[in-house]
This record gives structure tokens, C-alpha cells and sequence, in this order.
């Protein structure tokens, strides 16, 4: 347990002095919001009605950007072997270093959407149950992230790939992430029902996505 | 399956069912479209469009069944290593992928005459069109990495995890919106579909599966094949090098 703990500091650390990192995600995050307005035109309750829309898919992209980080610095610098080969069990490692991206890019990203909402006029009500939507999804988000960069390790090309590979995994995070903004479309009382079941998809991806994550790094180490 | 692990035993049983297999699909196929071109009535309203159906279901079905087949082959490639299981996913990734861009676009066709629109974002057509991707994806990555034994696992992994993944697709998207009729042939109650409509459409069901068992079983013989030439050109390579030296 404590050794896993150490390998989290270890990674929040580094992905915090790295610096860039973060900020690029944040920066892909605000273009593309900042882009959509002038693709679709500048009319508010347009973007009102499809600011969540936007803001989740935003954060999808953004979150997958970053994601290849996950597993590609270790991988290059040996020390993914040594992980392997250390005491702990290699699945622990994949989640761990999930957790960490979720730590470092989820939650920043999280943070900076309702910023971004105001930009694009979301009415001010539907922003706590925004954060609370993201908070509960990116999660699942992080850990799905995972299992594609373990698989596209040490590929050329593997950002590309990665992205075609996860993004079709991405469709129910999107879909109820996107009805557990929008009680206005939907009537008042049903964001809980899609809340829940972004919770119940984090939970899911936490626990098995890591079993996966492992069973690739082993292919990929060998 | 044991005894099919021999490569060299499987491509003997090929080039024996092949020949007959063909025939199969060349008389059912072509009974099929007799009946649905000449015998089965035109629709009462939808007219002679509705016959776009025996190709569009038929594909759908082999679409998802092209999927099955790699998730099942996936276990055996992850847990009973069996050597031919990774040849099988692989071979039938393409394959599936055809069937369900066919669905799609028939289904894009039949959708213009009937909702006056080549797409709408139903929730059926939705899944397919992910379905679709998912198999590109699969594809992608066997085309990424050069070693065949990691492209091998690594695509298991990914089918693996999109065969559980596909339920809840399918289940978000049908939350997300609903426009498509209901499943109308295999339901409580018996179907909704006329006779007259329903036998050309298993005759045509028949003929696809079996073109689609033909097809992979021919492009399982080559992936084969390609594999033992890729072996023999590098045995010659080293043998060349060694000679050098």
C-alpha cells in the first residue's frame, strides 16, 4: 500500500514539475471551445442549449491528448521495466498510474470547464451538476485513457491510434455525461438517474480497466 | 478445436470444405435473390424499397456476428493460446467490418426513400456506425505493430474489451434516442414480419452467413500461408548471412 502510494507521489510529482503537460491540456481544452463558437456562429441560446455538448467533448479530446503520457515517459526511460519487476503487482502500477492522470489532467480539466461555459452562455444553474457530472465521469475517462496508451506503447504514430481506438469506448461516458448537464432539455428530476450511471462506469472502469491495462504492458515488456 | 491446432491439418480441411462450401453459397445466395426479387411481394407501403432488406438485415446480423467471432477467439488467443485463434480474429476483423459498412449503407439507402434523409442519428444506426469503428480500430492496431505474436494479444485485449464495452453502447444509445422500428423478427409473440417477406429474408440470412464462413475461411488460408512465407524469407535471410560470414 505504501509503496503504492509513493509510485502515486511519484507521479503527481512529475507530471506537476513537467509543467507543460498540464498546461497543454488546458490550452487544447480552451481552443477547442474557443473554436466551436466561431464554426457555428456567435448566437447565445444556440450555444446555451449545446454548451455541455461541447464542454464534455472538449474535455474528451483534451483528456486524450495527455493520455499517451500515461505509460510513455516510464516506457522510454526504463524505469516501466523495473516497475514490472518490483513488488508490485503490475495491475496495481497500470491503476495507480491512471489514478495519477486522472489527479493531474481530470481534475484540472474539470476545474477550467465551467470557466469555459461561461463562454459559451451556459445558463449559471446547470453548473454544479456540470462539475459533478465531469467529477464522477473523468474517472472513467482517465482509466479507459489507460488501457489504449498501454496498448499503442512504444508505436509509431500512437497518439493517432490511441484516439481511434478509445474514443468509440468513450460513447456512454459522453452520452450520460451530456444528460446529467441538461435537466432543462430532460425535465427537472432526471440528472440523478444519468449521474448514477456515469458513477456506476467509473466504478467499473477503475476495477477492470487496470486488469487490462496490466495484461497489454505485459505484451508490450516482453 | 485440439486437433485443429495443427496448422497444416486446419489448411487440409479448408481445401476440402472450400470447393462445397462455395457451391452452398452460390445456390442459396442465388435462390435467395429469386425469391426476394421475383416472388416477394412488394410492401404495402413501403413498396419495392422494402426489398432492401434482405441484403441490410442479413449484413447487420454477419456484422455482429464477425464481433462475436473475435471476442470468442479473443479468449482463446489470451487463454488457451491456441494458435489459431489470433489467425481467426484477425482474418475476420475485415471481414465484419465489410458486412457492417454493407448494413450501413443499405440501411442509408433504404433510409432516404423512407424518412426522406440518407441519415438520421437513431439509436440503431448509432451502434452499427460505432460497431463500425470499433472494428477499424481492431484493424488499426494489427496494422501498428510489426510482431505478430504482440499484435496478436494486444488485439485480444482491444476485443475483449469492446465485446464488453458493446452492451453498453448499445444500452447509452438507446437511452440517447429512438427512432428505429423495434426488433420485428425475433421477439415474444412470434414475428411481425409477413411470411411471404420472412422466408426469402432466412433464405438470404442462410446464403450471407455461409458467404461470410467461406470468405473467412479462404482469408484465414492465406493469412496462414502468409505467415509460413514470412518464416521462409527470414530462415533464407539468415541462412544467406551465415553463409557470408
Amino acid at each position: 500500500m505504501s509503496t503504492a502510494r509513493a509510485l502515486l507521489a511519484r507521479d503527481v510529482r512529475l507530471a506537476w514539475r513537467e509543467g507543460g503537460a498540464i498546461g497543454v491540456a488546458l490550452g487544447f481544452y480552451l481552443i477547442v471551445v474557443v473554436i466551436t463558437p466561431l464554426g457555428l456562429g456567435p448566437d447565445l441560446n444556440l450555444l446555451a442549449r449545446i454548451a455541455p455538448g461541447i464542454l464534455w467533448v472538449g474535455l474528451l479530446l483534451a483528456a486524450l491528448l495527455s493520455a499517451g503520457r500515461i505509460f510513455d515517459n516510464d516506457y522510454e526511460d526504463g524505469s516501466l521495466d523495473v516497475l514490472a519487476t518490483g513488488p508490485l503487482p503490475l495491475t496495481v502500477v497500470a491503476g495507480v498510474k491512471c489514478l495519477a492522470h486522472w489527479l493531474t489532467t481530470g481534475i484540472p480539466l474539470v476545474l477550467l470547464a465551467p470557466f469555459l461555459g461561461l463562454l459559451l452562455n451556459i445558463p449559471l444553474g446547470t453548473l454544479p451538476s456540470l462539475v459533478l457530472a465531469m467529477l464522477a465521469g473523468t474517472p472513467a475517462v482517465s482509466f479507459v485513457a489507460g488501457i489504449g496508451a498501454s496498448l499503442t506503447l512504444g508505436l509509431r504514430r500512437s497518439g493517432l491510434l490511441l484516439a481511434l481506438l478509445v474514443v468509440p469506448l468513450y460513447v456512454p461516458i459522453l452520452i450520460f455525461g451530456v444528460s446529467a448537464v441538461t435537466p432543462y432539455v430532460t425535465g427537472p428530476n432526471t440528472i440523478w438517474p444519468p449521474f448514477f450511471i456515469l458513477c456506476a462506469l467509473s466504478l467499473a472502469s477503475v476495477v477492470l480497466a487496470p486488469l487490462a491495462a496490466a495484461a497489454a504492458l505485459r505484451t508490450a515488456l516482453r | 478445436m485440439i486437433s485443429l491446432a495443427n496448422p497444416s491439418r486446419f489448411l487440409s480441411l479448408v481445401d476440402r470444405v472450400v470447393p462445397w462450401l462455395s457451391a452452398v453459397v452460390v445456390i442459396t445466395l442465388g435462390i435467395g435473390l429469386y425469391l426476394s426479387l421475383f416472388v416477394a411481394p412488394p410492401d404495402y407501403q413501403q413498396g419495392e424499397t422494402v426489398k432492401i432488406m434482405f441484403v441490410h438485415v442479413p449484413s447487420a446480423w454477419l456484422g455482429m456476428l464477425g464481433y462475436t467471432l473475435i471476442a470468442v477467439a479473443a479468449l482463446g488467443t489470451l487463454i488457451w493460446r491456441h494458435p489459431l485463434a489470433d489467425v481467426a480474429a484477425k482474418t475476420a476483423a475485415p471481414i465484419g467490418a465489410t458486412f457492417t459498412f454493407i448494413a450501413l449503407v443499405t440501411g442509408s439507402l433504404w433510409g432516404k426513400p423512407m424518412w426522406g434523409t440518407y441519415w438520421v442519428w437513431d439509436a440503431r444506426l448509432t451502434s452499427m456506425l460505432i460497431l463500425f469503428l470499433l472494428y477499424l480500430g481492431l484493424i488499426a492496431l494489427w496494422q501498428a505493430i510489426d510482431e505478430p505474436g504482440r499484435a496478436g494479444r494486444a488485439a485480444a485485449i482491444l476485443g475483449l474489451v469492446g465485446a464488453i464495452n458493446i452492451p453498453i453502447i448499445k444500452f447509452s444509445v438507446d437511452w440517447w434516442n429512438t427512432l428505429h422500428q423495434p426488433e420485428s423478427i425475433f421477439r415474444v409473440g412470434g414475428p411481425t414480419i409477413d411470411p411471404s417477406l420472412l422466408i426469402p429474408l432466412f433464405v438470404m440470412a442462410g446464403g450471407f452467413t455461409a458467404l461470410f464462413v467461406l470468405l473467412h475461411l479462404i482469408a484465414m488460408r492465406a493469412e496462414i500461408l502468409r505467415r509460413r512465407v514470412h518464416a521462409l524469407q527470414r530462415t533464407q535471410v539468415e541462412h544467406a548471412a551465415l553463409a557470408e560470414a
